[in-house]
């Protein structure tokens, strides 16, 4: 009965390969959502910069700690050519406007409160963010956020600025 | 060690490290500290002590954690009361555990000692869980080895100090139990508000499982009290399996609820079933008429918990005479009886803290459980007391168990 | 014997769920962005692994059964 349970453990180790976050191509999926501004804004009108997007939640941790860097981020090359958007994801805003109140940023929030554009974008885990080209196609993913991965947000966004 | 049985001891310590199956395997568990003070009180035992736990992470992918608890025991308890005299004594315990992540994998691996004058017990135990199916799915697997070494205490008839008999067993002062066990568990996300548990566990024990001091008794005739009292005398191996699940949902107030059942059976004809449902409230309003704030800050639980077992195959409160069977034992945690437990619990929420900015959140929480168990066929037996064996009154026990703490996140 | 029997039964589907697990197309049906719910601390099952375990503790020996006691951890699968 030991054995059987050493092979269990074995065949969930062998069988679930740890499947990374490939990064994808093609044209980033087009939408168009209201924002916190009470006006809408689409991808489309920023056609020819670099787009961040970052899917957070109030409720997220991770998400939350990054707040303040991407916005430090946003201040710093919104000139260059850069944008960020923030997508929330909540059905219910509130929180979140309550959530910026206290942590104010200047770059402009989304709210996907039927989750058309997480399901368009597959996001798979909180936060994820996304780089887009300059030429509307999809380039980075990054999945989840930890202390220090400002530094590949930077190196992204300055490879893509470049190009 | 007199107060409980030994073959619960190296399990038990276990869950001070472990506890069960994680929601998410793909995150190391937050870095924080407890501290906590513990008191239990019923049956004419007190035993209180503290109880520490500390975590950090170490890099992007271990996580530390130690321990240290401790039980300050002072009895009179109706086992006591018997065959023996009041005592005092202490139990410490200390435990070390690693985790390692990588990818959806948390490897994770531990020791914990206990000691005190008459028991020491080692353990080491190791667990894998992995997440799967877009994370909604947590499986974990545990292994433990447990050994463990028992002495008897006794009046050293030359000095009067408190000695580890050292003939106790076989001729030596030690006798041995060996434990093994291996736990599967499954949390799995059903929908946006409900979470179920499903728990698995095989345990294994071998060597000497019963406690040196208790003792049965057996119908006697030319005896005064009509009884005598002689060793218990226990197999020297027991196999059990358990298996529980549990169903948390979130209810749209912003509360939740949780009911668990636990199905229990052993190689000793023990079997048990344990249901339990817990509330857990937060304030969300300002409460009339106090100056504190509460609102957002203080969460509320409650719990409620029935327990009933048969009683072991060899357990018997009251034997037709003597060594009338090869296993016999009066250990009231073999006996068969109902338990019931409420209990309440209050959490309050510190705001930041302007003197440590390093400390994201800290609590204080308080805890009280009672405890009631209604046994069966287990009678309170007082030396002296002219009542004829077997018609004693069956024993209750009444309990509080107290607890408070403070918990600092970083 | 039983046990042996319950153990196979379940490293068969801890085996069959794992290998179905490999990057096959199980859709999770409440997707990260939806959990916000198990990001309240509320919903953790343990909420306090020191008070839980000291409980569990008092009533495991003072009873027969033992073991199979889940529940430490928690979280939203924020990573």
């Amino acid at each position: 009965m030991k054995n059987r349970l050493v092979t269990l453990a074995a065949a969930l180790l062998l069988s679930v390969p740890v499947m990374g976050a490939a990064d994808p191509s093609g044209p980033a999926p087009q939408f168009t959502l209201a924002s916190r501004t009470g006006k809408d804004l689409s991808l489309a009108q920023y056609r020819g910069q670099v787009v961040m997007l970052n899917f957070w939640a109030s409720w997220c941790g991770p998400c939350r700690q990054e707040m303040p860097l991407l916005e430090s981020i946003y201040k710093k090359y919104n000139k260059m050519g850069f944008v960020l958007i923030g997508v929330n994801v909540e059905p219910d805003s509130a929180k979140a406007e309550e959530w910026l109140k206290q942590t104010p940023v200047s770059f402009p929030i989304v709210f996907d409160k039927d989750s058309k554009v997480s399901k368009a974008y597959d996001v798979a885990g909180m936060p994820s963010t996304i780089f887009i080209d300059r030429k509307g196609n999809l380039r980075v993913l990054h999945r989840g956020y930890k202390p220090g991965d400002e530094n590949e947000y930077l190196d992204k966004i300055r490879t893509l600025i470049r190009e | 060690m007199r107060l409980q049985l030994m073959r619960t001891r190296w399990h038990l310590l276990l869950a001070f490290v472990i506890g069960g199956t994680p929601v998410v395997a793909g995150v190391l568990p937050d870095d924080r500290a407890d501290v906590l003070y513990h008191r239990y009180q019923g049956g004419g035992i007190t035993i209180q002590g503290p109880s520490v736990l500390v975590r950090k992470k170490v890099g992007d992918n271990f996580s530390l954690s130690a321990g240290y608890y401790e039980d300050m025991i002072s009895s009179a308890s109706i086992d006591v009361k018997l065959t023996a005299s009041p005592y005092k004594e202490n139990r410490k315990q200390e435990n070390f555990s690693v985790d390692y992540l990588h990818g959806k994998t948390t490897y994770s691996a531990g020791y914990i000692h206990s000691r005190e004058p008459d028991y020491a017990s080692n353990t080491t135990f190791y667990s894998l869980s992995q997440d799967m199916f877009g994370d909604l799915t947590t499986v974990s697997l545990t292994y433990k080895r447990g050994w463990d070494r028992v002495y008897k205490d006794e009046k050293d008839a030359a000095t009067g100090q408190i000695i580890n008999d050292p003939h106790f067993f076989g001729g030596s002062s030690s006798a041995t139990a060996d434990h093994r066990g291996w736990a599967l568990g499954i949390s799995q996300i059903l929908t946006r508000s409900l979470l179920a548990s499903f728990n698995y566990e095989l345990l294994e024990d071998e060597g000497y499982l019963q406690s040196p001091y208790r003792q049965i008794r057996f119908l006697d005739p030319t005896d005064g009290k009509g009884y005598r009292t002689a060793d218990q005398t226990y197999p020297h191996t027991r196999t059990s399996n358990s298996a529980s699940l549990l169903l948390k949902y979130f209810l749209p107030y912003r509360a939740a609820v949780s009911g668990q059942y636990r199905y229990f059976q052993d190689t000793w004809g023990i079997v048990g079933h344990t249901f339990e449902v817990d509330y857990t409230h937060p304030i969300k309003r300002a409460v009339p008429f106090l100056f504190w704030p509460v609102e957002g800050h203080v969460v509320l639980d409650g719990s409620l918990r029935y327990y009933r077992q048969n009683a072991a195959d060899f357990y018997s409160d009251l034997f037709p005479r003597q060594s009338y069977q090869n296993f016999e034992a009066r250990d009231r945690e073999l006996a068969a009886f109902n338990s019931y437990a409420i209990g309440f619990g209050a959490t309050y929420e510190f705001p930041q803290l302007s003197w440590a900015p390093w400390i994201n959140k800290s609590t204080v929480n308080v805890r009280l459980d009672h405890l009631i168990i209604d046994y069966s066929d287990f009678r309170a037996v007082y030396t002296g007391s002219g009542i004829a064996p077997g018609t004693e009154p069956l024993y209750k026990l009444n309990a509080n168990v107290f607890q408070v703490f403070v918990s600092a996140w970083y | 014997m039983r046990v042996t029997r319950i153990l196979a039964a379940m490293a068969a589907t801890g085996t069959l769920a794992a290998g179905l697990g490999g990057c096959s197309p199980i859709e999770p049906w409440v997707k990260p962005y939806e959990r916000e719910h198990f990001a309240d601390p509320i919903m953790s099952l343990s909420r306090d692994p020191v008070s839980t375990s000291y409980l569990e503790h008092v009533f495991e020996s003072r009873e027969g059964s033992r073991g199979a006691t889940g529940g430490v951890g928690g979280g939203c699968g924020c990573n």
